[in-house]
C-alpha cells in the first residue's frame, strides 16, 4: 500500500474533519484512514466484525460485543466520529453520552435496570452470581435515590458520573 | 474458527500475557464504599477497547511499510522508469532463465540419483549437496546479497536450530549454506509438490496448524529426529508464522524442550530495495517471489549465534523468550507478546475471564466495606 494520503483527498480529509467537529488534527485523520485501510482487509469501505475481532487486545476486552453493535459496518468519516469522543479535546458530555449510548443499546433513550445489570454481566462474567449482581445495584441505586424500576436518563448519567477527571482519551499514533 | 479446545491448548504456549498487557481497568486503589457512579464509569474498559481500535501492537506485526517514493523528481522519474525497464525487461526474463535452467539440471540430476543409487550414505549427501545448489540458484534468481556471520552449523547430533520468520524465502536462504530438515506447513500447489518430493530427501516433518492431536505426534517426531546422527539439522521456525522482520512474535516453546543444544540464527533484511517480509493473507508464495525477482537485490544479514542449554530451574517457555532475547537484540527487532497463531484464531477467553476475575473480586470486596 503506497502513501495513504494520495488516496484521501485534502477534500475527503476536511469533510471527515468537519465531521467529527474537527476534534482530529489533519495529520491524525491521515493515521486514522492509514489504520482503517489496515484493519479493512478486503477494501469494503467499512470494517467488518470478523476485522475488528481479529484485533486481540480488542476481542478479550470484557464489552467488546457491545461495542462491537456500534462500530459494525461504519464507513471512514462515522468511524472517525465514534474514535473523536476519545480525544483530549472532545468534552465531557459527549463523552458520558457514549457510556450511555453503550449501556443503551437498542436506543431507547433511557437506561433500565435490565441494561445496567447486562453490562455488570458482561463485566463479571461467571464471577458473580445473577443474584449477587441484582443485589449491587439495587444496593448503588438505592443509595444514590433511585428505585430499581426506575429509568435513568443522559442527564441522569452526567449528574451521577460528576467526575470532572474523567480520563477517556486515546492517543492517534503520527508517523 | 478455532474451537474452544485449540484455543485452550495454545495456552500452554504462552508466559503470562499479564505481565506484558497493561494491567486492569481499575485504579489499585484501597477499597472505598461501591457508588452507583463507580459502576456507570465504564470509561477505562472503554479507552482499552478504543486504544485497541486505533492501534494495537498484534496488527504492527504484519504491517508492511512501504518505503518513501523517491522518483518524484523530473529527472528522478526518468531514471525511475529506465529502472523499471531494466528490470522488468532484462533482468526478471535473465533470471526466471536461471531458475528454468537450474530446475532443470536439479531434476536430471535429483531423480536418477533418489531412485536409481542404492547407497544410503552417498545418496543422502548427493541429494542434500543437490539441494544446497538449488537453494543458490533460487538466491541467485533474486541477486540474494547475503552476509552470514559467525560459525558455520556442524552437523552433530542433538541439536536443533531456531531463527526468526518473516518469509519462506528465511529457509532458502539457511538451507544455501547447511543443507537443514525443516518442519513446516504442508502447502499447496507446487510449494507443496516440492515439499513432497524433494524437501522429503533432506528430511522433513509436517505439521497442520488447525489440527490439535498433531502437536503430540510432530512433537514426537521432533525428539526422535533429534537424536538420530545420521539425519540432517534440524531447523525451526518457533515464531509460527511471517512476521514482518521488525517485531517478534513469541516463540512456541516445542523447539526448546527437546532436551538438546538450541543454536540461534538471527536474519534481518535490509529494506533499501525490497521488502522480504512475505504478507500469506495478501499475497501467494508466487506473487511474492516474482516480487523479489523483478526487485534489484534482497539484501540480508544472517547472524549464526552461540549455542544455548537449558538452565537449572528454566522452564522450556523462559529458555524459549531468553533465546527470543537473543535474536532480537542481534537483529534489532521489537518484541511483542502474542501468539503468532492469532492471525488465524480468536484469543482465548481465559484472558477476559480473568478481567472479569479481577473486577468481580473488586466489586464483592468495596461492598463488604459498605
Amino acid at each position: 500500500m503506497g502513501n495513504a494520503s494520495s488516496m484521501l483527498t485534502q477534500y475527503d480529509i476536511e469533510e471527515v474533519q468537519e465531521h467529527c467537529n474537527y476534534l482530529f488534527s489533519q495529520q491524525e485523520i491521515v493515521s486514522l484512514y492509514e489504520r482503517f485501510c489496515q484493519l479493512d482487509r478486503s477494501a469494503k469501505g467499512f470494517i467488518s466484525e470478523d476485522e475488528f475481532l481479529s484485533i486481540p487486545e480488542f476481542s478479550l476486552n470484557p464489552l467488546s460485543k457491545r461495542l462491537l453493535r456500534m462500530v459494525d459496518g461504519l464507513n471512514f468519516k462515522d468511524f472517525v466520529s465514534f474514535l473523536s469522543t476519545f480525544s483530549a479535546k472532545a468534552s465531557f458530555n459527549q463523552k458520558i453520552e457514549l457510556i450511555f449510548k453503550v449501556y443503551d443499546i437498542d436506543g431507547k433513550g433511557k437506561v433500565t435496570f435490565k441494561d445496567l445489570l447486562e453490562v455488570l454481566r458482561d463485566q463479571t462474567g461467571s464471577f458473580m452470581t445473577e443474584e449477587q449482581r441484582e443485589q449491587v445495584l439495587a444496593k448503588v441505586l438505592e443509595e444514590a435515590g433511585y428505585t430499581r424500576d426506575c429509568t435513568l436518563s443522559l442527564d441522569n448519567f452526567i449528574q451521577i458520573i460528576d467526575h470532572p477527571g474523567l480520563k477517556m482519551e486515546v492517543e492517534v499514533p503520527i508517523d | 474458527m478455532a474451537s474452544s479446545s485449540v484455543a485452550a491448548d495454545m495456552e500452554l504456549d504462552r508466559p503470562n500475557l499479564e505481565d506484558y498487557l497493561p494491567s486492569d481497568s481499575l485504579p489499585q486503589e484501597s477499597p472505598r464504599n461501591l457508588h452507583l457512579r463507580d459502576l456507570l464509569d465504564i470509561s477505562p474498559v472503554l479507552t482499552e477497547a478504543a486504544g485497541a481500535i486505533v492501534d494495537d501492537s498484534f496488527t504492527r506485526c504484519f504491517k508492511s511499510n512501504s518505503p518513501e517514493p523517491w522518483n518524484w523528481n523530473i529527472y528522478l522519474f526518468p531514471l525511475w522508469c529506465l529502472g523499471v525497464v531494466i528490470r522488468y525487461g532484462i533482468l526478471f526474463p535473465l533470471r526466471s532463465l536461471t531458475l528454468l535452467v537450474g530446475w532443470i539440471v536439479f531434476f536430471a540430476a535429483f531423480f536418477p540419483v533418489h531412485f536409481l543409487l542404492k547407497g544410503e550414505k552417498l545418496r543422502s549427501k548427493i541429494e542434500r549437496k543437490l539441494v544446497e545448489m538449488m537453494c543458490s540458484v533460487f538466491v541467485a534468481s533474486w541477486t540474494g546479497v547475503i552476509k552470514y556471520h559467525g560459525p558455520r552449523p556442524s552437523t552433530r547430533p542433538r541439536q536443533v536450530f531456531v531463527a526468526n520468520h518473516t518469509s519462506m524465502i528465511d529457509f532458502i536462504i539457511l538451507e544455501q549454506m547447511t543443507a537443514f530438515a525443516v518442519i513446516m506447513q504442508k502447502h499447496p500447489g507446487w510449494v507443496g509438490f516440492i515439499q513432497k518430493t524433494i524437501l522429503e530427501s533432506v528430511g522433513c516433518i509436517w505439521f497442520n496448524r488447525n489440527d490439535l492431536k498433531d502437536r503430540e505426534v510432530v512433537a514426537k517426531k521432533l525428539r526422535d529426529h533429534v537424536q538420530h546422527p545420521e539425519n540432517n539439522p534440524l531447523l525451526i521456525f518457533p515464531e509460527g508464522t511471517c512476521v514482518n522482520n521488525q517485531y517478534t512474535v513469541m516463540f512456541k516453546k516445542g523447539a526448546f524442550e527437546l532436551g538438546c543444544a538450541v543454536c540461534p540464527i538471527a536474519i534481518k533484511y535490509n529494506k533499501i530495495f525490497v521488502d522480504a517480509f512475505w504478507n500469506s493473507k495478501k499475497q501467494s508464495f508466487t506473487m511474492h517471489l516474482v516480487r523479489l525477482m523483478t526487485s534489484w537485490a534482497v539484501v540480508c544479514d544472517v547472524w549464526y549465534l552461540e549455542p544455548q542449554y537449558l538452565k537449572d530451574g528454566e522452564t522450556a517457555i523462559q529458555f524459549a523468550e531468553r533465546v527470543r532475547d537473543m535474536i532480537v537484540a542481534r537483529a534489532g527487532l521489537k518484541k511483542v507478546p502474542w501468539d503468532g497463531y492469532l492471525k488465524y484464531n480468536r484469543p482465548s477467553p481465559k484472558h477476559t475471564e480473568e478481567k472479569q476475575r479481577i473486577f468481580a473480586e473488586s466489586v464483592l470486596r468495596r461492598l463488604e466495606e459498605s
